[in-house]
C-alpha cells in the first residue's frame, strides 16, 4: 500500500470541501482499503467522512424511511422496524460478509463497492477496469463471474445492500458542493461496464451519498433476501435473489425479483416477476419465477452452475418471502 | 556414602547397558489388554499403569500456557521488538519461469529509510538440478511467480515495501506450464532443463532421489509386493476409479519468519518454526560458522503443519541483511508469499483399481499416481494404498509432475489425505459391489488390532446405526447420508531428543528442552510428567523450550514430539528423583531404597522417618541443585506396532438442488498409544477434521493458466472453513498401550482425521445421495455437475 494523507472530518460541509485533488471518500474503508492493500489504487488523499455524526442513524418518515449513509450494516439489520418491515433490507445487511465487517462496514459504501473479479483485484493483471485493453476472465478462471448482461467484463455485482435497495425501491440523494442535490435509483445509481469501463457508478469525484430514501411498501408487502456461497462462513454470494411481494389474500399483485452475483450491475428479472404477478405464491409458481430468472444467460466456461443455483435461490427466496418455507440452511451466513 | 541401585545400574550402562525384564500393559483396555513383556534398560524407571491409575498424565490436564495465549501475552515471533530492529520485504518473481538478466537495487537503496539489500543467489526450497551446470545463470532462474528474488531491510515496514517496488528485475521470460495434466504432456515447456530432485525437511516431504526423469515426469517410483497381475486374475470382483485432489496450501495463523539478530560472535534468530535445532544447523551451515555461533529461540508458534522447517529464503535472507547492516532485522511475509513461496500440499491423480473375493479378501491393490509438488518433489500418495490393508498383491507408481508454482513441502500427514480419499472410497465402491456393509468389508480386509478395537466402537455408536445402508434414500432434494473411512500413521522416533530436570534446593523444579510447542502442547506435558514423578501439580513445574541452548530437542515433524521426548522426560525425572532421595537419605536417617516420593511427600517404607513434604525434604539436599540430563533410548521393541490410525464418520447433508455438503456430525475413533493429556490430543483431533474439511470442501490453490499466477492469495478467496462449517465433532480416544517406552505414547498430529475425512465425507455423499464424487473441494459447482452427471440432480 502506498502512503497517504488522511482529512478527518465531522460535517458534510467539511467532507465536501476537502473533495478536491483527487481526494478519495473513505467511510468504513473496508472495500477502500482493500484495493489499496492490493495495489490496484494508489490515492494520496483520503477523507474520513466515518466522523460526520449527520451522516449516520435511521428516521422512519412518513413516506418510509430514510437512512443516512454512514448507518452500519450492523445497525440496519438489527433495527426492529427495518425487520419487520424491510425484511430483504435486514435479510441483506444481516448476512452481508462478517459480523466483524458489518460493524464496520456502512450502507454507502457498500452501495459503492467496486465489482467482484479476482483480475480486476489484483495488481498483477490490468484489464478493462483499469482502462486497459482486454478482460482475464473469459479465458482464465472464471467460476464466480457473472452469467448474464456482462458486454466486456464478466464481473459481479457485490453489494446485498443494492440486491435489497433495489427491490424496495429506493432512492439515493447525492450532494455537490458546486452542483447541490440529485436523486437517484438504485439501478441508475451504476453504470455498465459497456458504457464507461473505468467508472463503476455515476458518483463524481466531488459527491457524496448523503441519504438512501426507502419508500413505505405497499399494504400486503412481504420480502426477503438469501445469499448463497461457497461456504457459509462470510463468502460471497455465488448466487443470491432479493424478492419483495405484494400479497392481495393468496394472489401476489406485483413482486419484484433482483439478483446480485449475475452480472455486473444488479439487475431485476422483469420475466420472473411476470411469472408471479396475478398468481397465487406456490412451489410451482415459485420454481417457474427461478427458471426464467436465468432466461437468456450465457455462463462462461467454469460457471455453469449458476444456472441451476439461481433458480434455486429464486424458488426458495420466494417461497420465504411469502411465509411457505424457512430460511435456508444452504444460503450462506 | 552408600552407593544406590540407580548410581550402580547408571554406572554399569556406560560399560555395557544392563538390561532388566518388565511386563508391560499392552492393547486397548476393556478389549485386549494384556501384558507382554520387555528387556529394557536397567536404569528405566518402573513401568506405568494405564492412564486411570496415574494422577496428572492421562489427565485433561489445562493447557499450561493457555491463559497467556488467551490474553494475548505469549510473544509470538512477529511480536519481538528489539532495539535499532529493521524491517525486511522480499521482492518476488511477477512471472512463472525466466532467466534473470539483471536486477538493479540502486533506486531501492537510495530510498529514504533503507539501509541494506540482499540479492538471493541460492534459492531455497526449490528441486536443484542433478547437473548444475544445465542453468550457467549469475541469478537462481525464476521456477514461479513469488519467488524470492531479493530483499530490502529500512527502518520502517512502509519503507521497506515501498523500496521494494523499485527494484527493477529485467526478465528473460521462458514458456511456462501450470497445469499438472499439460505439463505431463511431452511437449510440454519443461520447468527445469534436466533431472532434479527436492530434499525433504525434517518434517518429510522432498520425493525420492535418483529416479528416472522425462520431461517434467519424476518418477515412476514403484512399489510392488506379490504379482499384481496373477491378483487380478484371482479377484471375483474388480473395482476402479479415477480421483483428484487439488493444491492446499498450509495457511497457518502465523506467517513464516523471523527476527535475525547477527552479533559478531552469536547470531541469534527468533523463528517461527517446528524445528528450533533445523534452523540452526541450515544458518551454520549456509554461514560456514559453527553451531555454537547460532542460537535459535521460538517462545511460541502459530502453526506450521509440516512448511516451518530450517531457516528457508526469510530465515537466510533475514540473517544475511541483519549482518549486512548491523541492526536485527524482522522478516515476516505477508499471506500473499505465504501461499506462494513456503510450501503446499500437492494435489493428485490417480487410479485406482482393487480386485477382491466375493468374500472380501483382497487380492489385488493397483494405483498409478501423478500429482504435483510445483517445482518440488513430493507428490507420492501410496501410502495409505501400501499400508492400510494387507492385500495379496500391491503395486504403486508415483509420480512427481513439475510446474511451475512454489514448492511443496511436508504437510500434515503427507500424501495420506490424497491416497486416503481414493482408497478409502474405492473400498466402498467394492464393499457396494461385493454387497457388504462397508464396515464388515474393512474387518475383512484390515488385521490391524487396533482399528478392529475402533470398528468395533464405531458399530455401537448411534451415528453409524442411524445409517441407511440404501444409498440416495431420502426423499425431497436434502438428502442425509453417513460414510466410513479409515486412516493410517506411522511410529517414527526422533533420537535427537533431549532434556534435562534440575531439582533445586527450595524444591523447585525445572525442564529443559531445546523442543518447540508448535501448539500441540508439549510444555504441557512435559509438566505432567514431572508432577507425576514428584507428586507436585503440573503449574508448579517451570518447563523452558524452545532454545537452542537448551539440550537438543525433537523437530516437530511425522507427529513424533510427543511420543520421541516424553520418554527423556520421563527418564531425566525418574533418574533426578533416584539421585535426589539417595542425596537426602542420610540426612534423614535412612537409605535412599527405604524412601519413596508420593503425593509432593517423601515417605518410609519402613516406616523410619516420618513424612515429610518434597519442598523440606529438598532443604536437606547436599547440593544446590541436582540435574540430569537424558536422551532417547530406541523403543523397547522396535520391530512391533509400526502404524496406527483411526475410523472416522461423517454425517452429511447434501442439498442436491443448491450443490451444498454440508457436514453435520462427525464421530472420530483414533489412537495414539497413550494419550499423555486427553484434552490437548482430542484438540488435535478436532484440529485435524476442520482442516480435513476445509481440504475437501473449499480450499484450493488457483492459478491462472494462461499468466501463470495465483488469483486468491489471500484468505478470502482461498475459502478456509469458518465457525459454520465445523460439524459437532466426537471424539473417542482409544487408549492403544503398546509397550514402546517409559511413558508409552505416540503421535497424534497427523493420524488425526485430516488423512481421513475426506473419504468419509465422500462416502457419506455417496450414501446420501447415490453418487460418488471423485473430485475435491467439493464445490457446489463439482457437485451440481457430478449429481447431473448420473441423473440424479432433483427438480
Ligand atoms: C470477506 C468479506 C466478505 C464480504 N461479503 C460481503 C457480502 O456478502 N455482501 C456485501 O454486500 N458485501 C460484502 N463484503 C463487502 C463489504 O460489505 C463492503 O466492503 C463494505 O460494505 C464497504 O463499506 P465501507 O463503509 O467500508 O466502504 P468504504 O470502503 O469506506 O467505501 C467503499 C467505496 O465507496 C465510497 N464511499 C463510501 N461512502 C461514500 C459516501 N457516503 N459518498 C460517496 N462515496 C462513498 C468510497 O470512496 C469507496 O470507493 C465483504 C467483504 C469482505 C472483506
Amino acid at each position: 500500500m502506498n502512503s497517504f494523507s488522511i482529512a478527518d472530518c465531522t460535517t458534510v460541509d467539511a467532507a465536501l470541501s476537502q473533495l478536491k485533488d483527487d481526494a478519495v471518500v473513505k467511510a468504513g474503508g473496508v472495500d477502500l482499503l482493500d484495493r489499496m492493500k492490493d495495489g490496484i489504487e494508489q490515492p494520496t488523499r483520503l477523507v474520513n467522512i466515518r466522523n460526520v455524526a449527520e451522516l449516520r442513524g435511521i428516521r422512519e418518515t412518513d413516506q418510509g424511511m430514510t437512512l443516512g449513509p454512514l448507518t452500519t450494516l450492523a445497525e440496519i439489520s438489527d433495527y426492529a422496524h427495518i425487520r419487520e418491515h424491510y425484511q430483504i433490507l435486514a435479510d441483506a445487511c444481516g448476512h452481508a460478509a462478517t459480523p466483524h465487517i458489518r460493524n464496520m462496514a456502512t450502507v454507502g459504501g457498500n452501495l459503492l463497492q467496486r465489482v467482484q473479479c479476482w483480475y480486476y483485484r489484483s495488481a498483477d493483471f490490468q484489464c478493462f477496469r483499469h482502462g486497459k485493453d482486454l478482460c482475464f476472465a473469459f479465458e482464465g478462471l472464471n467460476q464466480y463471474h457473472a452469467i448474464m448482461e456482462y458486454g466486456t467484463c464478466p464481473s459481479v455485482a457485490p453489494s446485498s445492500a443494492a440486491v435489497a435497495l433495489l427491490g424496495l425501491g429506493a432512492t439515493v440523494e447525492l450532494t455537490s458542493a458546486k452542483r447541490g442535490k440529485r436523486t437517484l435509483g438504485i439501478r441508475e445509481l451504476y453504470i455498465v461496464p459497456d458504457a464507461n469501463p473505468t467508472k463503476f457508478t455515476v458518483i463524481e469525484p466531488d459527491e457524496l451519498i448523503t441519504a438512501i430514501l426507502v419508500p413505505k411498501p405497499a399494504p400486503g408487502t412481504r420480502s426477503a433476501y438469501q445469499k448463497y456461497g461457497e461456504k457459509e462462513s462470510f463468502d460471497w454470494a455465488i448466487a443470491d435473489a432479493g424478492v419483495v411481494l405484494e400479497m392481495e389474500g393468496d394472489i401476489c399483485k406485483r413482486a419484484v425479483i433482483t439478483m446480485g452475483a449475475a452480472s455486473p450491475v444488479v439487475r431485476r428479472s422483469a420475466q420472473a416477476e411476470a411469472a408471479l404477478a396475478g398468481k397465487p405464491i406456490n412451489e410451482e409458481t415459485a420454481r417457474a419465477a427461478g427458471k426464467l430468472a436465468v432466461e437468456g444467460a450465457t455462463p462462461l466456461s467454469m460457471n455453469a452452475y449458476k444456472l441451476d443455483l439461481f433458480p434455486v435461490a429464486v424458488y426458495r427466496t420466494v417461497l420465504l418471502a411469502a411465509g411457505k418455507m424457512n430460511r435456508d440452511p444452504s444460503a450462506a451466513g | 556414602m552408600t552407593k544406590e541401585p540407580i548410581e550402580d545400574a547408571l554406572t554399569a550402562q556406560a560399560a555395557a547397558p544392563a538390561k532388566k525384564t518388565v511386563q508391560m500393559p499392552v492393547g486397548v483396555p476393556g478389549y485386549t489388554l494384556a501384558e507382554e513383556t520387555r528387556s529394557v534398560p536397567a536404569t528405566e524407571p518402573p513401568v506405568w499403569p494405564i492412564n486411570k491409575d496415574l494422577k496428572y498424565v492421562g489427565q485433561p490436564i489445562e493447557r499450561y500456557d493457555g491463559l497467556l495465549k488467551a490474553c494475548g501475552r505469549a510473544r509470538y515471533t512477529a511480536d519481538v521488538q528489539l532495539p535499532g530492529m529493521l524491517y525486511a520485504k522480499f521482492v518476488n518473481a511477477t512471472v512463472p519461469h525466466a532467466k534473470v538478466v539483471s536486477i538493479d537495487t540502486s533506486a531501492a537503496e537510495k530510498y529514504p529509510g533503507v539501509k541494506g539489500v540482499h540479492v538471493i543467489q541460492h534459492v531455497l526450497g526449490n528441486a536443484q538440478l542433478r547437473n548444475p551446470a544445465l542453468d550457467p545463470a549469475k541469478y537462481p532462474v525464476v521456477r514461479y511467480a513469488g519467488q524470492p528474488m531479493a530483499a530490502i531491510a529500512a527502518t520502517t515496514p512502509y519503507a521497506a515495501e515501498e523500496a521494494a517496488a523499485l527494484v527493477k528485475v529485467k526478465y528473460d521470460t521462458m514458456p511456462f506450464v501450470v497445469d499438472d495434466v499439460k505439463a505431463r504432456d511431452p511437449d510440454a515447456p519443461n520447468v527445469f532443463p534436466g533431472a532434479a530432485d527436492e530434499a525433504g525437511s525434517a518434517g518429510g516431504g522432498g520425493g525420492p532421489h535418483g529416479v528416472a526423469q522425462t520431461g517434467n515426469i519424476h518418477g515412476p517410483s514403484i512399489h510392488k509386493r506379490g504379482d499384481s497381475e496373477q491378483g487380478f486374475k484371482d479377484a471375483d470382483v474388480v473395482v476402479e476409479g479415477h480421483y483428484v485432489t487439488q493444491v492446499q496450501t498450509h495457511s497457518a495463523l502465523e506467517t513464516h519468519g523471523v527476527v535475525a539478530d547477527w552479533k559478531p560472535d552469536l547470531l541469534t534468530v527468533y523463528a517461527s518454526t517446528q524445528g528450533t535445532s533445523g534452523v540452526r544447523e541450515e544458518l551454520a551451515g549456509f554461514f560456514k560458522i559453527p553451531l555454537t555461533n547460532v542460537r535459535v529461540i521460538t517462545e511460541y508458534m502459530g502453526g506450521g503443519f509440516g512448511a516451518k522447517f530450517g531457516a528457508g529464503n526469510p530465515g537466510v535472507v533475514a540473517a544475511a541483511l541483519s549482518k549486512k547492516t548491523g541492526a536485527p532485522v524482522r522478516l515476516m511475509l505477508d499471506r500473499q508469499e505465504e501461499h506462494l513461496s513456503v510450501g503446499n500440499r500437492p494435489s493428485s491423480d490417480q487410479v485406482l483399481r482393487i480386485g477382491a473375493k466375493k468374500d472380501g479378501t483382497l487380492t489385488a491393490i493397483h494405483l498409478i499416481a501423478y500429482g504435483t509438488a510445483g517445482c518440488g518433489t513430493g507428490a507420492g500418495c501410496a501410502g495409505p494404498a501400501q499400508n492400510l490393508y494387507q492385500a495379496a498383491s500391491l503395486h504403486t507408481e508415483e509420480n512427481d509432475v513439475f510446474i511451475n508454482a512454489g514448492p511443496a513441502s511436508a504437510m500434515r500427514a503427507p500424501g495420506h489425505p490424497q491416497g486416503a480419499f481414493a482408497l478409502e472410497q474405492t473400498m466402498d465402491d467394492l464393499a457396494v459391489k461385493l454387497n457388504m456393509e462397508p464396515i464388515d468389508l474393512r474387518d475383512k480386509a484390515d488385521t490391524h488390532p487396533v482399528r478392529r478395537v475402533e470398528r468395533q466402537i464405531v458399530r455401537e455408536s448411534e451415528l453409524w446405526k442411524s445409517r441407511n445402508p440404501v444409498a440416495g434414500a431420502d426423499q425431497g432434494p436434502v438428502k442425509r447420508g453417513i460414510g466410513l473411512a479409515q486412516s493410517v500413521w506411522y511410529r517414527f522416533v526422533s533420537m535427537g531428543s533431549n532434556a534435562e530436570v534440575r531439582i533445586h534446593k527450595d524444591g523447585s523444579l525445572e525442564v529443559f528442552s531445546g523442543v518447540q510447542d508448535i501448539g500441540s502442547g508439549i510444555r504441557t506435558v512435559m509438566a505432567q510428567i514431572l508432577a507425576e514423578q514428584f507428586g507436585v501439580p503440573p503449574s508448579q513445574i517451570a518447563v523452558k523450550v524452545g532454545d537452542t541452548n537448551y539440550p537438543e530437542g525433537p523437530q516437530s515433524g511425522g507427529s513424533v514430539t510427543t511420543l520421541s521426548l516424553t520418554p527423556v522426560v520421563r527418564d531425566a525425572a525418574w533418574q533426578a528423583s533416584q539421585k535426589f532421595l539417595a542425596d537426602i537419605a542420610p540426612a534423614l536417617g535412612t537409605t535412599a531404597g527405604d524412601l519413596v516420593l508420593v503425593d509432593g511427600e517423601v515417605r518410609s517404607h519402613s516406616g523410619k522417618v516420618a513424612p515429610i513434604s518434597f519442598k523440606r525434604a529438598a532443604s536437606k539436599m547436599t547440593t544446590s541443585q541436582i540435574a540430569v540430563q537424558a536422551k532417547r533410548i530406541p523403543d523397547y521393541d522396535p520391530k512391533k506396532y509400526l502404524t496406527y490410525g483411526g475410523v472416522d464418520v461423517a454425517e452429511v447433508e447434501v442439498d442436491t438442488e443448491a450443490g451444498r455438503i454440508h457436514v453435520r456430525r462427525v464421530l472420530s475413533v483414533h489412537d495414539c498409544g497413550r494419550p499423555m493429556n486427553p484434552a490437548q490430543t482430542i484438540s488435535q483431533i478436532n484440529g485435524g477434521i476442520i482442516q480435513g474439511i476445509s481440504f475437501t470442501l473449499l480450499e484450493n490453490r488457483l492459478l491462472d493458466p494462461k499468466y501463470g499466477v495465483m488469483v486468491n492469495p489471500d484468505l478470502e478467496q482461498y475459502k478456509i472453513v469458518g465457525s459454520r462449517e465445523i460439524p459437532e465433532i466426537d471424539v473417542r480416544l482409544v487408549e492403544a498401550y503398546l509397550g514402546q517406552s517409559s511413558t508409552d505414547a505416540s503421535g497424534i498430529g497427523e493420524a488425526a482425521g485430516v488423512v481421513s475425512i475426506g473419504a468419509a465425507v465422500a462416502n457419506a455423499v455417496y450414501n446420501a445421495t447415490g453418487v460418488r464424487i471423485r473430485h475435491t473441494p467439493m464445490t457446489p459447482a463439482v457437485v451440481l455437475a457430478a449429481l447431473r452427471a448420473q441423473g440424479k440432480k432433483m427438480a
